[in-house]
């Protein structure tokens, strides 16, 4: 069952267009908030008015604007998890799941370990408890799409993991195509195998998570997959060009630019060294162990260190330090007038 | 100062239901005057009431949900018999269905006469009273998250089920609040009543035109009217309560999207 859509949704200050097809399996799309993730996941579901376009699943046409198809959601056969999953106060985990079945299936719940919760509300539940009942819910529809938006923002840091796991394991067995909306390159990676970064309207570039984070097309997405970027103006110099930085401070990058620029370096390829000894210096902000790094927030970027590594520097909060980065980790992209903020 | 507002609002009732010995009392509700007066405002009441509540749901949840142009001025119309004086209304309503009223003509042709009929206390029941129930109604569908509802419909749910099997069981407290706060307008209704049904016994004269009816001519009975419609008032108002207490602490409004998750799976 392939999935074929080309919509355009008006948004406030630009154009959503997005095209693609879905087969088995699950895409990510992943954007700033106010990209229009929300708004594309209904145009898919039919819940969005305004939406223009073509959508087709298999053989069935469920949307064509110039043809005035326009099918209702509840003739779509969609599995949809908006982001607080909606699930029915008034009902109890198992009522809501017959709510789309119309019959009771103890198999769903089952199979989403559920079963011991059928009798209690929504209200009583923990919210993997809920995601889980909300997907035993849309599975109980047989839909044959599956959207799932911002699966985990109601989800606190520890479930987040938990949850996250679940799902990667879950989704690959149910044989939908299944598109999911987040903010969160992290979760993109964990659950997709394919990731589109959506942008001011458009999927701007359309990969493995490998391939976006070796080598992202735009500065927002180096943005989104935990890249440090800076503003600046470059000039050529040999080997490459040199970038002076906005607020002080310069980078050499081994790539040809010239002009307003915003450089990307991830934070695993920043070392420090004295403030003296280099041309780009900050101040640390704080230095932490998380998941076996430890992380150094500096006013201007962030930067990890395998544990135990610091150059023989005093990473403390106030220290002063010089960064070094390797001119081939110093990425360039075209200065944009936006931040993605849209 | 809060002792002298109480005794001042319990006052006249303490006075109405001490008046006169509880046998009395009990014979007073047994009159003849009394049962049929109680029979023409249960019918009359239940009929407006199912109507009410039959044509007001929908017309609420589409309104709540709906935008269109002139939206304000469809909410203020269905507000504006709320500041309607009640003997207003009942002139309006005659001079509109009266026989020489605007649909006196059209009436005449088809044989109907719903001045001073049951019809016109029902006709005069709905003026006064749907208004409370919609105003209501509407604040309740509109507090429905409308997620729940898309959803709903991407659950394969048309638009019936959609509404019955979701929003109005979601908005259940805050409807049957508003349902009990209408009706107890109605049961109490008098001046538009009297002006456009008139007050015959057996017929048109309801609960309140009783009494009014009997003020002159037996107060003990009038009295005992007036304390059963009291104490069918004051079970209306504590359903009310009790029903607005069970919505404001519902879990839709308490996590406002269901967002305040928290623990683990």
């Amino acid at each position: 069952m392939e999935l074929v859509a080309d919509i355009t949704l008006p948004r406030r200050s630009f154009e959503l267009r997005v095209r693609l097809t879905l087969e088995t399996g699950t895409v990510a799309l992943v954007g700033p908030s106010g990209a229009g993730k929300t708004s594309l996941l209904r145009a898919l579901a039919g819940l969005e008015r305004g939406s223009r376009g073509r959508i087709t699943l298999g053989d069935e046409l469920w949307m064509d604007t110039e043809g005035r198809t326009d099918l209702p959601p509840e003739h779509r056969r969609v599995g949809y998890l908006p982001q607080d999953y909606a699930l029915f106060p008034h009902l109890s985990v198992a009522g809501n799941v017959r709510f789309a079945a119309r019959r009771d299936r103890p198999d769903l719940l089952e199979r989403l370990r559920i079963a011991h919760l059928a009798s209690e509300r929504p209200q009583e539940l923990s919210g993997g408890e809920r995601q889980r009942v909300a997907l035993a819910r849309a599975l109980a529809r047989e839909p044959r799409l599956l959207l799932l938006d911002e699966p985990f923002a109601a989800l606190d840091a520890i479930t987040r993991d938990h949850v996250r796991s679940e799902l990667a394991n879950l989704l690959p067995t149910l044989g939908l195509p299944t598109l999911l909306v987040t903010h969160a390159f992290e979760d993109a990676s964990a659950l997709a195998g394919r990731i589109g970064v959506l942008d001011r309207g458009q999927v701007v570039q359309l990969g493995s998570a490998a391939e976006l984070l070796e080598s992202p097309a735009t500065q927002l997405v180096a943005q989104l997959t935990g890249a440090n970027t800076l503003a600046g103006i470059a000039e050529p110099a040999p080997g490459g060009s040199l970038v002076r930085l906005d607020g002080g401070g310069a980078l050499r990058t081994s790539e040809h630019a010239s002009g307003k620029v915003d450089v990307a370096i991830d934070p695993w390829a920043v070392t420090f060294t004295e403030p003296n000894a280099s041309e780009l210096t900050d101040t640390v902000v704080s230095a932490s162990p998380e998941r076996g790094s430890l992380v150094v927030r500096l006013t201007r970027m962030t930067a990890k260190l395998p544990l135990g590594v610091n150059g023989g520097l005093p990473l403390v909060a106030g220290a002063a330090v010089g960064l070094r980065v390797a001119p081939e980790d110093v990425r360039v992209f075209a200065a944009q007038a936006h931040t993605g903020d849209a | 100062m809060l002792a002298l507002v109480i005794a001042f609002l319990i006052l006249p009732l303490a006075a109405l239901i001490s008046y006169q010995p509880v046998r009395e009392l009990l014979h007073g509700f047994g009159t003849r005057v009394a049962t049929d007066a109680i029979l023409v405002s249960l019918k009359c009441n239940g009929i407006a009431f199912a109507l009410m509540v039959g044509l007001g749901t929908p017309f609420a949840y589409v309104l709540a949900r709906a935008r269109f142009r002139g939206r304000s001025v469809v909410l203020t119309l269905v507000e504006l018999p709320l500041v309607m004086p009640p003997a207003v209304a009942g002139l309006a309503l005659l001079v509109a269905f009266g026989r020489f009223g605007l649909l006196g003509g059209a009436e005449r042709a088809l044989g109907i006469d719903l001045a001073f009929t049951q019809a016109a206390v029902i006709l005069a029941i709905l003026f006064v009273a749907s208004p409370f129930y919609l105003r209501g109604a509407i604040a309740a569908f509109s507090a429905v998250d409308l997620t729940l509802v898309d959803v709903a419909a991407t659950l394969g749910a048309g638009p019936l089920r959609r509404m019955l099997s979701v929003a109005v069981p979601v908005a259940a407290g805050g409807l049957g609040a508003a349902a009990a706060v209408a009706f107890a307008r109605g049961l109490g209704e008098f001046g538009a009543t009297i002006l456009f049904a008139g007050s015959f016994q057996g017929t048109t004269q309801t609960l309140p035109l009783a009494v009014y009816s009997l003020f002159d001519a037996n107060l003990d009975q009038a009295i005992a009217i007036g304390v059963l419609l009291i104490i069918v008032s004051a079970a209306i108002l504590l359903t009310a309560k009790l029903l607005a207490r069970s919505w404001n602490s519902s879990p839709t409004s308490r996590f406002p999207g269901g967002r305040s998750s928290f623990a683990s799976g």
